[in-house]
């Protein structure tokens, strides 16, 4: 029972050098938090001092923006991606 | 030479070398270019800038990329058109047209490319990519294809068969993705980390947007140094948007201005894609993504990244914003055709549509000079008008079957 969080560039340097990180479901708000205690400083990165994802962070569940899901309650199943991704512009 | 200094997060203030980097390591923040306005200040002035290129490297002291080294197909310095007939239809008074559906691959996006691609032969990268909504992806392509550069463009999958088209001639590759833009954009936020390629809207984003800065540059100087008193542009991420805003600004720090500009700044959307405009409307402080359904491709992003950036711009210079429907921007694109002779893309059908619904509700005023943004051209959307613009009549080739279709008065 893993699910897999995909680690982008910048925050890297905190997960050891690797891309991927396997964790046990649940919910956005407990993996991150599970990310968090086997590699601390992801917390501070992805929450704002009040506990919120930050506003230029985008968290997607098996590739859906989790705004258009339950937010930092969508439960991520086996077997899932989670992706952290930063806010990009357009054309 | 730039007089471009370093790098800082928009959003928290950490500042970074100059380097091809995006967001901030530490909040994701968007990251913008720092210059020394002093350093500027001293080397610049209308005259010098009146002797240079009729390109938007006439502003290379402005800029991040070194203009002596610049990717140049001839960008820019597009014509400013005093717009009577349209003001007229909509009951305002001093309106223009800065249209720059006149630039190498007829959108706007040839200014931020220009940029993105020079600071990216200086960054020594060999290819050029893109998420792009079809205008970016033209632009890209053919910029690779002047500098050498090779190419991968990345777009949805439905998007006008023309935008593929525009964008493949130019011989590089084109990736058409099963998916809308914010799936592309976030494929390509990926593959960034894996490929070392210039994404001009990824990693070389902080200085790509600066391009659009010259939109103000240009308007300010076409109108003798000074500055309109309220300008509408077309949103997607909202970068166009805040990027106008700051040039106008810019260019009084260093010296250009007489006066401290104030410049009202309106955004458009097209009601099948406005987060930003719905957030305005709503009063707001978060912006929610949507799934976007609207003919106005060019602006269907649904995560908009400088959507707060625009809002508070909007907010602090008393503009307004409005979501227009698909009708509304065919309508819109017809009657700035008509009355001006400017053929405009959706994208400009949606910034026309905006500026009749704030003409309507007096938000732009009859007393205001004001400069609506037309930021891509006609041609590159036809499938939008095709229902509504054809033969006026079809006859066989003689005189009777003319004079009985047609009425004329002038004989």
């Amino acid at each position: 029972m893993t699910v897999t969080v995909r680690i982008p560039t910048q925050l890297r340097s905190l997960s050891g050098g690797a891309a991927e990180v396997a964790l046990e479901p649940g919910t956005v708000s407990e993996v991150l938090a599970a990310l968090e205690a086997a590699h601390p400083g992801f917390g501070e990165r992805i929450f704002d001092p009040a506990g919120a994802i930050r506003r230029f962070v985008n968290v997607f569940v098996a590739e859906e923006d989790i705004r258009f899901l339950d937010g930092a309650d969508t439960v991520i199943a086996d077997g899932q991606v989670v992706s952290i991704i930063p806010a990009v512009a357009g054309g | 030479m730039t007089y471009a200094s370093g790098l800082r997060c928009r959003e928290c203030g950490h500042d970074y070398e100059i380097a091809p980097i995006y967001t901030c390591e530490w909040c994701f923040g968007p990251i913008e270019v720092v210059y020394d306005y002093d350093a500027i200040r001293a080397a610049v002035s209308r005259e010098k800038i009146a002797a240079g290129p009729d390109s938007i490297w006439r502003y290379a002291d402005l800029l991040p990329a070194d203009g002596d080294v610049a990717v140049d197909l001839g960008a820019g310095f597009t014509p400013l058109v005093r717009a009577d007939r349209l003001a007229a239809a909509l009951g305002l008074g001093e309106v223009w047209i800065k249209n720059d559906t006149l630039n190498p691959t007829n959108s706007f996006k040839d200014r931020v490319v220009a940029v993105a691609l020079s600071k990216a032969l200086e960054f020594g990268f060999k290819t050029a990519a893109c998420a792009s909504t079809g205008n970016l992806a033209n632009s890209v392509a053919a910029h690779a294809a002047h500098a050498g550069l090779k190419s991968y463009v990345f777009v949805p999958a439905d998007l006008e068969a023309g935008k593929i088209v525009t964008t493949a001639v130019y011989g590089g590759n084109v990736v058409a993705v099963d998916g809308n833009y914010d799936d592309v954009n976030r494929l390509c936020a990926e593959l960034a980390g894996a490929y070392p390629w210039a994404f001009v809207n990824v990693n070389v984003r902080p200085f790509y947007a600066e391009g659009s800065k010259t939109l103000a540059y240009e308007v300010a100087e076409q109108l003798g140094w000074e500055t309109p008193d309220h300008v509408v542009v077309p949103m997607a991420s909202g970068s166009l948007l805040t990027k106008i805003d700051k040039g106008f600004r810019e260019l009084h720090k260093v010296g250009l201005l007489d006066r401290e500009p104030e410049v009202r700044v309106s955004g458009a959307q097209a009601l099948g894609c406005s987060p930003i405009a719905k957030a305005w409307l709503d009063g707001a402080d978060t912006i929610k993504p949507v799934k976007p359904s609207t003919i106005a491709k060019s602006l269907a992003i649904g995560n908009p990244a400088d959507g707060y950036f625009a809002l508070d711009v909007v907010r602090s210079t008393g503009g307004a914003m409005a979501a227009v429907t698909d009708d509304e921007i065919v309508a819109a694109i017809q009657l700035l055709a008509r009355t001006e002779g400017i053929f405009a893309e959706t994208a400009g059908g949606v910034t026309v549509a905006t500026l009749k619904r704030l003409a309507e509700a007096g938000v732009v005023r009859p007393d205001e000079r004001t400069v609506v943004y037309i930021t891509g051209h006609g041609l590159k959307t036809l499938d939008a008008v095709v229902p509504v613009a054809g033969p006026t009549a079809t006859i066989p080739p003689t005189i009777e079957a003319f004079t009985a279709a047609f009425d004329v008065e002038e004989q």
